[in-house]
This record gives structure tokens, sequence and C-alpha cells, in this order.
């Protein structure tokens, strides 16, 4: 594959550096059979250095789990070789089972069979609560 | 179905009308004698509070209910592994309403959320400990007799003391309300609850010593500072004295402050406070009971 030149798919631009397996561990690419790219530590002018991830194919992918993640990165949707779409990512209001608590107090740290549950406290600073005892989490810095 | 895990999950009209039902009940006991006849509390106690579970059964037996449980996690099926999501949906068979206390934060949400009957929330690790506060709700208004226009010192340890941020949470939504936060300056309030206050609108300021601003108080909330959270000797030394009341400070005080502490107290309120008509505290603990009978009776939907 041409990484320059995708036909269909996206193109997960502006990850901040270093960030970008995790996202390809979140998102479940490693269970695609498409090509995928991931370029990392690539130059930036707005970020100094940043990753990139391309996909080669227009797949279903859990945006609400991007955003919760990373919600600055930039999502290009390509068609026919061309940009057809920007999407705008939000924070989701409530995650489940995607991080765990660390809180060695918290009832979920002990009873694994609960479903590790966080619900944004606050869009703007990014903060999500633990469900059950509402440790706080910064999500990533802008 | 309703639960009680968080003071703030009630209304503050919700918390009108409990502390009435207080009241009410304190003045025609035999009025509320039997309203609970037939029903069962289960106070499942996963660590021990003798003082808080007591509490409970004898709120409910004054309520003509009866009550069934355990009072430490090894002589429940906790100790076999149960998890809390199985033994409340067990126990949800035999009792009415469950009082449940748990040394793990956030042990009672994840029971509400399978629980059959309500679940009161009788403490969770440091987190919340919702019964104490309207305990403290019911004193001040049944002491001061109202909940707004108070100036309100809180002293001791207001870092890690878990029912100084509960009421600095739930008085903040009173009218009129200032807080003088009295702690060593490691041992401040944390800037959540600081934080939370600007949201509030409620004012507030920090000192070091009681003797300084006891004068000024309408009530005093006590609570122990122990001496390992100090981070040096000097400042130890220097401050312990301060965050003991002693029939010297109440000298300075006002003649109708009311002094509460949530209990068990060591040395941070010397005995010869007890005898003193401002020292609250024991009188908050039989309150305690009132308000608890008040909310066993709104969670079960009974009335007199
Ligand atoms: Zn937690």
């Amino acid at each position: 594959m041409n990484i320059d030149s995708i036909q269909n798919g996206y193109v997960i631009d502006h990850i901040k550096a270093g960030r970008s397996m995790e996202l390809y561990r979140h998102l479940k690419l490693d269970s695609l059979d498409c090509s995928i790219a991931i370029i990392q530590n690539a130059k930036s002018e707005r970020m100094g250095r940043k990753d990139i991830i391309k996909i080669d194919q227009e797949i279903p992918i859990d945006w609400d789990m991007l955003g919760y993640i990373d919600p600055d990165v930039t999502v290009n949707v390509i068609r026919g070789g061309k940009r057809v779409e920007k999407k705008q990512l939000k924070m989701p209001d409530r995650v489940v089972n995607v991080m765990r608590c660390k809180n060695p107090r918290c009832i979920s740290q002990v009873e694994h069979e609960l479903d590790q549950i966080f619900t944004l406290a606050d869009r703007e600073k990014r903060v999500y609560r633990c469900h059950y005892c509402e440790t706080a989490y910064k999500r990533s810095e802008k | 179905m309703r639960h009680l895990i968080d003071i703030l999950d009630l209304t503050i009209e919700e918390i009108d009308q409990l502390i009435e039902t207080a009241e009410d009940i304190m003045a025609n006991p035999a009025k509320y004698a039997h309203v609970c006849d037939g029903k069962k509390l289960a106070t499942l106690f996963f660590e021990p509070s003798t003082r808080t579970r007591l509490s409970f059964e004898a709120a409910m037996m004054e309520l003509g209910g009866n009550v069934l449980g355990f009072s430490e996690a090894s002589s429940s099926s906790a100790s076999k592994g149960e998890s809390v999501c199985d033994t409340v949906q067990v126990v949800g068979c035999y009792a009415d309403i469950i009082a449940m206390r748990h040394p793990k934060e956030g042990a009672p949400v994840a029971a509400a959320s399978v629980c059959p009957v309500p679940i009161i929330n009788a403490g969770d690790g440091g987190h919340n400990h919702p019964t104490q506060t309207l305990t403290d709700l019911l004193t001040i208004r049944k002491e001061k007799g109202r909940l707004n226009q108070l100036v309100i010192g809180l002293c001791g340890d207001l870092q890690f003391g878990r029912t100084v941020h509960s009421l600095i949470n739930a008085m903040s939504r009173y009218k009129s309300i200032r807080f003088v936060l009295i702690s060593p300056n490691e041992l401040k309030v944390p800037e959540y609850i600081k934080e939370n206050m600007h949201r509030d609108k409620v004012s507030y300021m920090e000192v070091e010593r009681l003797e300084d601003v006891i004068g000024t108080l309408d009530i005093l909330y006590m609570t122990r500072v122990q001496r390992e959270r100090f981070f040096n000797e000097a400042d130890y030394v220097r401050l312990k004295d301060s965050y003991i009341l002693d029939t010297e400070k109440m000298k300075m005080a006002r003649k109708d402050l009311c002094v509460m502490h949530p209990l068990p107290r060591v040395n941070e309120i010397s005995r010869a406070v007890d005898s003193d008509p401002r020292a609250a505290y024991f009188r908050q603990a039989m309150y305690g009971k009132y308000i608890r009978e008040a909310l066993i009776m709104k969670l079960l939907g009974v009335e007199a």
C-alpha cells in the first residue's frame, strides 16, 4: 500500500506523538484484514510531533471510543482518493469497560465482574469520574 | 425504587421533609410505634461500626419493625468470596430494606444496581456516609432552629474527614452559610471541595488556630487530628493544643454556640466540656436515630 494515497478509508491525523499504538489497540485495528499504516513521530507545524494512522478501507469504527481516548485527533474520510469529510469527535458521556479505576479502595478493584463505568463529569476540563468511587480522571491535555 | 447512596441524592425539599418527620417522631413517638409492623431491616455491615449499626437497629425497632443482619465481613458470605451484588440479591428476598456498610468505596452503588429493595449507604470506606450528614443537619436544625444564616466552624482534619466534606456540600445548598475552616496547613480541605464552594458561591476562610475564631461561630464541628498526619514534629507541638476544645476556649465562644462531633471522640474535646449546655454531641447521636427512622419510613413508603 502506498501510504500517501489511500483510495477509500480514513486518515486519523494529529494523534499525540506516542499515542498511536494505544489507539490501534483500543479500536481493535489488529482484527481487520485491510492494510493499515501507522506513522509515528511525524513533523507537525501545529504539534511539533504527531502520529498518524491510515486505514485503507471504510470500516465501522467506534468514534465514541476514539473521542474518549483523544478528542483532538482529526479524522479525514477518504473516498476515491479525495477527502470528502472531516469528522469532529466528541467525548462520550459514558464509557464502559475501556479503562480501569486505579483507586485501590474502589469496589471495582476487588469485584472484577463489575462493569468498569466512567461518566463525563466536566466536558470543558475533560474529567471523567468512576461510577462507583467518583475518583476523577483527567483526559488528554489540549 | 429509591436508595440513599449520597446525600446529594436527596433534594433540599426531601431533606426538609425528613427533618420534619424526625421532629414529629420525637414529639409523638407513640404515633409511629407500629408504622413498620411486619417489616424487616437487614443491617449488612461488611466492616464493624457498632454505633451506626445500633442506631439503625434501634430506629427500626422504634417503628415496630424487626432487624436481621451481620456486623462484620467474617460472619457473612463475603468471607467465602460472594460478591456484594449477589449478597444483596439474596438478602433482598428476606428483608424489606437494607442498611449497608462496606470498606470499599462505591460498593453501595454496585449493590443498588441489582438490589430488589431500597439500600441505605451506612458508609462506604472514606467516601459517603449520608445518614451521618442527615444527622448533622437535624442536629443543626434542632439546636439552632434554622439551616440558613449560619457561621459554621469545621475544626481538625479537614483533608481526610469525609463527614466534613459531606456536610460542606450539604450545607452549601442553604442560604447565607459561611464556613470557617480550622486546620493545620497539611490537613486543609481538598481542592475539589473548595471548587464546589466557589461554584455554589459560598464564602469561607481558612485559619490555623481555633482560639482565633471561636468567638465568631454559631456552630463548631470538631474532628480528630491524628499525630501521624502532621508532616513534622515542630508543627505538631506548635499546633496540637489548637485542636483540642477545652473549657478555656469555651469561655471565648458565644453563648449560643453549638458544639458537634461525629463521635467517637478521643481527646479532641476535653471531658470537662461535656457538662456545658452548648455541647451537643451526645444529643447529636440521639438525633441520628430519629432521622434514620424518618429515612426508613420514606424509603419504605410508609406513613403514620
Ligand atoms: Zn473507582
